[in-house]
């Protein structure tokens, strides 16, 4: 059987699947909503970056007036004209401890800042005001977040405070007081030109996980679903090689899983602001090797699940983890080490981190050359094995 | 030949779907596999269309070895399955073009031979229209037809007319018919129906527990329970029990008995003094007998004949169903793919 007749019912099986999908409206606007939510879920969802936006904090003043002097006074001035300009928090009023921890177990707020009662009488005494920043324990991310906020603030406000004592003091210049106070000065600078943006971080990611999510679930829905149905057998019992039924099936998933792909790309750019660096056409070059690399998989479970149910059920056990595992949306290096371990053996991850290397980062081949062997390489081994088991299965 | 095996069979693990088959089907014949659901027809009929591999033997489709040369086999065959192959939200005209275009046939001869199809079922008008518009009996047609598309010089049909109306029933037989003569298609059909294959096949296979238990005409079938010697017999007994059944069986003269319902029993004797014998032994042992019926025997019969005596699935000493039109004394569906 020649490779051209192959390639010829290859493309009739395809144009049939594809027609096929296209016959439904609303699987075609599925199409765009999908990498849509998608996006849009977890662009909010996730945190983008260190910062808290409106936040509930409770303010307690418990400062007593030395000598009609109130530095604490001062402070929550200060703070609350900081806070009006960034609007990190929506400071709300408290009376001390015992009030915020109220207002903290009902929900009210997601932290609070206590100025103590002796906060004056022992900055006067020359000792440090001490500040208590309470935390709620049940929202660990919210909570680290809102303490380095808050901390980062009040460190402002007190090397501010500094410096104005250290001109009062010590005669040295407000222009001088910071390089006394603080020689070193931290500068962040990126690879790229432009600021960090998580959908610049997620994008690639779900790019990658798309496609191998309509080889994965298409694939076997595709092959499954037509052996449920008997019309696999309308396929076998032609003079179709084998190879032109996987073939064909495989080039209508992957068609799909590109448009979506591209869909992705389009909407990254265009609604999430982001700014692909790379080439573009390495970016598509990415795509058809995460098909191949998946291929196999897709035919592997395919040939093992005699029942469309069973298949999907496989597919969503291992594709939830290599969601999640791949760094798609968390970076793997956030991970315990056991898990970066496990990571190294997914696909995905090479996926994911190749194609965000491209789109992030500008790189080039060089940069990407382990991800595209090991890649290659997972397809290949996988479709040796799938291959012969697809047959197999189909003669039973 | 069109077809013919030698000890064609197919395990699944320890069960044995088809054991040790050999038949032969002569060209442009209807050639019915009738039996039960789970005795192999549809196995037998994967084998033959290339679509299970056998376990043990060997059958030749068209003069091809279905394991060594399967692609020629593939490209003499149609395939009319138990389920239907097609796609419901494709047009007729789609699904016949995606078929045609399997077996490599160029555009133009392809489309012509579309439109030939759909006008031989006069379903020309519903070319542009999806199939899940159709009715069970026109998607049937279009099933039927679509497994035509390659001028198949063999054509497999597997249950054709299962889950149609009667209306749609009788089309379909049509169909077979016409194609059969019209095109001189050999055929190979299974049914579970008797009155099916008496009235399609020219010669039928009936199997039961994987094997073929007899091969021969409708006629002869019927024959070889009744007529020549042999006389089939319907007696109603109300006090029916298993002391007269098994006084009944004993008879040399007796053939094969079998129970139908509580009070009615069917025996095949062979004699001419046959219905004196029966008379006798069945006053003996104290029956009373209401009605007595001297029948023309259906293929049905000629099945019960054939299989009844076998215990299956220890059932056979359990009063048979009552239903007088369904299938009688049959395993309930146990499908074995």
């Amino acid at each position: 059987m020649g490779l051209r007749r192959v390639l010829r019912h290859s493309a009739w099986i395809c144009w049939k699947d594809l027609l096929e999908f296209s016959r439904s409206k609303l699987r075609l606007v599925m199409l765009v909503l999908m990498p849509l939510f998608m996006m849009m879920m977890v662009g909010f969802i996730f945190p983008t970056g260190s910062t808290i936006s409106h936040t509930p904090v409770a303010l307690a003043n418990q400062d007593v007036t030395v000598n009609g002097i109130s530095l604490g006074n001062g402070l929550v001035a200060e703070l609350e004209v900081v806070n009006n300009h960034t609007g990190m928090m929506d400071l709300r009023v408290a009376t001390g401890y015992d009030d915020i921890k109220t207002m903290i177990q009902s929900g009210k707020v997601s932290g609070g800042i206590i100025v103590p009662p002796n906060f004056t009488s022992d900055l006067l005494a020359g000792k440090q005001g001490s500040i208590t920043i309470m935390t709620d324990q049940s929202n660990p991310q919210t909570s680290a977040m809102i303490q380095s906020v808050v901390t980062k603030l009040i460190e402002q406000l007190g090397s501010q405070a500094a410096e104005r004592n250290l001109n009062q003091t010590y005669n040295i210049s407000l222009q001088d007081a910071p390089t006394v106070l603080m020689p070193y000065d931290v500068q962040v600078r990126g690879i790229v030109p432009g600021t960090p943006n998580y959908f610049e971080f997620v994008a690639p990611g779900i790019m990658s996980m798309v496609v191998m999510m309509s080889l994965m679930t298409g694939l076997p829905h595709a092959i499954s679903y037509e052996k449920d149905m008997g019309t696999l057998d309308g396929m076998l019992v032609a003079p179709t090689s084998r190879w032109a039924i996987i073939f064909g099936k495989v080039l209508a998933q992957s068609t799909r899983g590109m448009i979506q792909g591209f869909i992705i790309l389009l909407m990254a750019v265009l609604l999430f602001g982001v700014v692909i660096h790379g080439s573009i056409l390495l970016v598509i070059l990415l795509i058809l090797l995460t098909v191949f690399s998946f291929v196999g998989l897709g035919i592997l479970i395919t040939s093992f699940a005699d029942k469309e149910e069973t298949a999907t059920m496989v597919m969503m056990t291992l594709m939830f983890p290599m969601m999640f595992l791949s760094g798609v949306f968390f970076p793997i290096q956030q991970m315990p080490s056991y898990m970066q371990t496990l990571a190294n053996f997914l696909p995905l991850t090479y996926a994911a981190s190749a194609m965000r290397k491209v789109m992030v980062l500008g790189a080039g081949v060089p940069a990407i050359t382990p991800e595209v062997v090991i890649l290659g390489v997972f397809g290949i081994v996988l479709l040796t094995v799938a291959v012969p088991m697809f047959k197999r299965a189909m003669s039973r | 030949m069109a077809i013919s095996t030698t000890n064609l069979t197919k395990k699944f693990g320890d069960f044995t779907a088809v054991d040790h088959v050999s038949f032969e089907v002569k060209k442009a014949e209807i050639f019915g596999l009738l039996g039960p659901n789970g005795a192999g027809k549809s196995t037998a009929i994967r084998m033959l269309s290339t679509l299970s591999i056998p376990t043990e033997g060997s059958a030749t489709v068209a003069g091809f070895d279905v394991q060594k040369e399967d692609g020629m086999v593939r490209e003499h065959i149609g395939l009319v399955s138990e389920k239907m192959i097609m796609y419901d939200e494709l047009t007729a005209r789609e699904n016949l073009k995606l078929f045609g275009k399997l077996y490599d046939i160029p555009n133009d001869i392809l489309n012509k031979r579309i439109d030939k199809l759909l006008a031989f079922v006069r379903m020309e008008k519903w070319a542009g229209h999806r199939i899940d518009t159709f009715s069970t009996g026109m998607k049937q047609r279009i099933n039927v037809i679509r497994a035509l598309v390659n001028q198949p010089d063999i054509l497999f049909l597997d249950e054709p007319t299962l889950g149609l109306d009667p209306q749609s029933t009788a089309e379909i037989r049509e169909l077979v018919r016409r194609i059969n003569i019209e095109n001189r298609t050999t055929m190979v059909l299974t049914t579970h129906m008797m009155s099916e294959a008496d009235m399609l096949c020219n010669r039928i296979g009936i199997m039961d527990h994987g094997k073929i238990v007899a091969l021969d005409t409708p006629a002869n079938l019927k024959r070889s329970i009744s007529g020549n010697d042999t006389t089939l017999f319907e007696f109603e007994i109300p006090n029916l029990d298993t002391n007269i059944m098994s006084s009944v069986e004993s008879l040399k003269s007796v053939r094969s008995v079998v129970r139908d319902d509580a009070a009615h029993i069917k025996v095949s004797s062979v004699g001419s003094d046959s219905f004196d014998i029966l008379v006798d032994a069945l006053r003996k042992n104290g029956a009373q007998i209401r009605t007595v019926k001297n029948l023309e025997p259906t293929l049905e019969d000629v099945f019960l004949n054939i299989t009844g005596h076998e215990v299956r699935d220890g059932a056979s000493k359990a009063p048979a169903p009552t239903r007088r039109d369904g299938p009688r004394g049959w395993r309930p569906n146990k499908r074995v793919r």
